[in-house]
């Protein structure tokens, strides 16, 4: 089962004839994804071979839709040229996109993300600025390592790329069904709440680690949503206690902007929704194993 | 990036919002040409990027040029909430004032879409206005892919309940303040006081705007709206090596790879301080995924550069990147730095885990610097940088 992405899922790579999209099609092909195609109307016709395996390059999504089945696009587009990317997944009407670029304008974000919904939220949207998904053994859609632990019963959904890898790493003996990293952009597509909403139907799954950080308040609203939706276990975790007012802390959206976003007003809202919050990654790996334990 | 009010209105003033003439100073002595070009009276106001200047005595009025040149003396460097005020803008005087508004344009992230506010309870700060008097701002959500047309910008109006005789004025201003939000890429404008004048005239008084780093590719401009004497030194040589980086007030410099990796290594930090004198994380340093010894090295350089540092807490999490290829860029940044002459003095505590985890260690063992310690987890590698910070 796991969310969004399984072993039938047929991706495409926008970008994926630049640098960054090269290296990662390589290292997605490498962990059992179905990569069917990549998009660039410059190269349409052509194939990439990688270690053997040749991926034909499509004009447009729509075109490798229609000859591929496609139903997932990754994109691996420079900020000046993502917005046009992504409104062309959308128009394609492709599930799921997933937009691994990081540095769009927020101008561009909510335009595209204005569009998605004009045109009834037909495509998914993942990040930007985000590292993709896995659902181990089946198949890997953006930048996650693909060796950092197996299948398991664990759903994992962060803001954060890196601390999303440290989590699975503490918990690679127990698996993952599949982990979600849904960018730190002011403006995102796939937000805590809707992946809260697929684990818990999820058969898979048995328990949930959420991980946030400072800005906004989706940590809040989150909580509010397990409290009356989420009857599986959820552990969490909020970075930044120790980030000042007024200092954008690496991502775009990591803020606190006066009393709102803080760590602390988050810890306390998922705390009161029941969800068990650890002090550190580590401390929440412990709690996560702790209730699987029983 | 927040502007300075001269910024704002000069912002505005490029895409047709109405505002008054004012250009900006910073010595004294400016102030009277200035002053004589508005026809010999004008308003001195400080420039500063803190609210309540008012009342701390930073905008002051000038009958004449002399007067100007003597408000301007009393301003520039005077201390309003810890902003030095290193410039003025001389302002030409506004009308009579008949009534004063509030106008925005922002993101809601909650909503994920634009929002414009408008009030007819403007010239105070506009939280207060929110919070005791809410049913008084109105909110209405803007489509990013519609905008503000004269009829979005009507409905707005209306929703705020604005008199009728200025009605219109107010929403052609909010036409041309929309154009400035998309135009410049903005993340704030905002308008406070919007005033009405006795002889019917509607004027941007008083604006902020806040810019979006992310569209600087295709900005090419707003470089040079940046405040350059304001950056923390540290903070700007990082800027020019294009890293991550925010000066914190602790001792513990931090290296990390990934934003949300890094705040959480200050949290961890912090928390083990509490057990070593309270030290504290003395920077923000993402030097993201690739983590190469020229990048290390780069990140070195800054962190070793600030004189708080006591140790030095270099916290990798190898995904895409491997553990040896971090390991040797350690080893290659270290020497790097000593080749370039630089003083390596303070300890470094390095933990590595992730891909090649194992590899990356040794490597580091190997290397045996007199400097380098590993720890392997993260608390524990926290708990001794922080210690050696205590120590010191």
């Amino acid at each position: 089962m796991a969310i969004f992405l399984n072993k039938d899922s047929k991706v495409i790579v926008q970008g994926m004839t630049g640098a960054t999209g090269m290296k990662h099609t390589k290292l997605m092909l490498g962990d059992g994804t179905n990569i069917v195609g990549g998009v660039n109307p410059r190269k349409a016709g052509t194939k990439v071979d990688f270690d053997g395996t040749e991926v034909p390059v499509f004009g447009s999504v729509k075109e490798a839709m229609e000859k591929t089945g496609a139903n997932v696009s990754v994109l691996f587009v420079p900020p000046a040229f993502s917005k046009a990317a992504v409104v062309e997944a959308i128009d394609a009407e492709i599930p799921l996109a997933v937009v691994i670029t990081e540095g769009i304008a927020v101008h561009d974000s909510a335009a595209f993300w204005a569009y998605a919904k004009s045109k009834g939220n037909k495509t998914r949207i993942i990040g930007p600025n985000c590292p993709g998904l896995i659902t181990p053994g089946q198949s890997n859609a953006g930048i996650i390592p693909g060796d950092i632990t197996k299948p398991g019963r664990i759903g994992l959904v962060s803001k954060s790329g890196t601390l999303t890898y440290q989590m699975m790493y503490e918990l690679r003996d127990i698996g993952f069904s599949s982990a979600v990293g849904i960018g730190g952009d002011p403006v995102i597509g796939t937000t805590h709440i809707d992946a809260l909403e697929a684990f818990e139907a999820d058969p898979d799954t048995d328990l949930i680690v959420m991980i946030g950080e400072i800005g906004g308040d989706a940590e809040e609203r989150a909580a509010e949503y397990i409290k009356a939706n989420v009857t599986k276990p959820v552990v969490g975790y909020v970075a930044g206690f120790t980030a000042p007012e007024g200092k954008t802390m690496g991502h775009a959206g990591a803020i606190v902007s006066g009393s709102s976003g803080t760590a602390a007003a988050k810890k306390e809202a998922l705390e009161a929704a029941g969800v068990k919050v650890g002090k550190t990654p580590t401390e929440t790996a412990k709690l996560a194993r702790a209730i699987l334990a029983g | 990036m927040d502007l300075f009010e001269y910024q704002a209105r000069d912002l505005f003033a490029k895409h047709g919002v109405p505002v008054l003439a004012g250009e900006v100073i910073d010595t004294p002595e400016a102030a009277r040409e200035a002053t004589e070009r508005l026809g010999g009276k004008s308003v001195v106001k400080a420039q500063v990027k803190v609210g309540g200047r008012g009342k701390a005595g930073g905008v002051k009025l000038a009958a004449n040029p002399d007067e100007a040149v003597a408000r301007a003396t009393d301003i520039l460097g005077m201390d309003i909430k810890g902003h030095t005020v290193h410039k003025v803008m001389i302002a030409e005087l506004s009308p009579e004032i008949e009534a004063e508004y509030y106008v925005s344009y922002l993101l809601d992230r909650t909503n994920r879409t634009f929002l414009a506010m408008a009030s007819v309870q403007g010239g105070m700060d506009i939280e207060e206005v929110a919070e005791k008097t809410p049913e008084a701002l109105a909110k209405v959500p803007v489509n990013a892919v519609e905008g503000v047309t004269i009829e979005k910008a009507r409905e707005i109006v209306a929703q705020a309940k604005f008199p009728a005789d200025v009605a219109e004025g107010v929403a052609e201003a909010m036409v041309t303040l929309w154009e400035t939000f998309v135009a410049e890429d903005a993340l704030l404008v905002e308008v406070n006081p919007l005033v009405k004048t006795k002889d019917g005239r509607i004027l941007a008084l008083d604006g902020k705007v806040s810019l979006d780093e992310n569209a600087d590719f295709r900005q090419p401009e707003h470089e040079a709206l940046e405040d350059k004497d304001a950056a923390n030194p540290l903070e700007a040589a990082a800027k020019a090596k294009g890293l991550n980086y925010v000066k914190l007030d602790g001792e513990v410099g931090i290296i990390g790879n990934g934003a949300g990796l890094v705040m959480s290594t200050l949290d961890v930090v912090a928390y083990a301080g509490e057990a070593h004198g309270g030290v504290k994380p003395a920077n923000f340093l993402d030097i993201g995924g690739g983590a190469s010894a020229e990048v290390m090295a780069n990140g070195l350089e800054i962190i070793l550069g600030d004189p708080d540092v006591k140790s030095v807490f270099v916290n990798v999490f190898g995904g895409i990147t491997a553990c040896d290829e971090v390991a040797n860029g350690i080893v290659q940044a270290l020497e790097l730095l000593a080749s370039k002459g630089e003083k390596v003095e303070k300890p470094l505590v390095v933990r590595l885990d992730g891909n090649n985890a194992e590899l990356g260690r040794k490597i580091l063992s190997d290397a045996n610097h007199p400097l380098v310690q590993r720890v392997d987890t993260m608390d524990g590698a926290a708990d001794k940088a922080a210690e050696l910070a205590a120590a010191k």
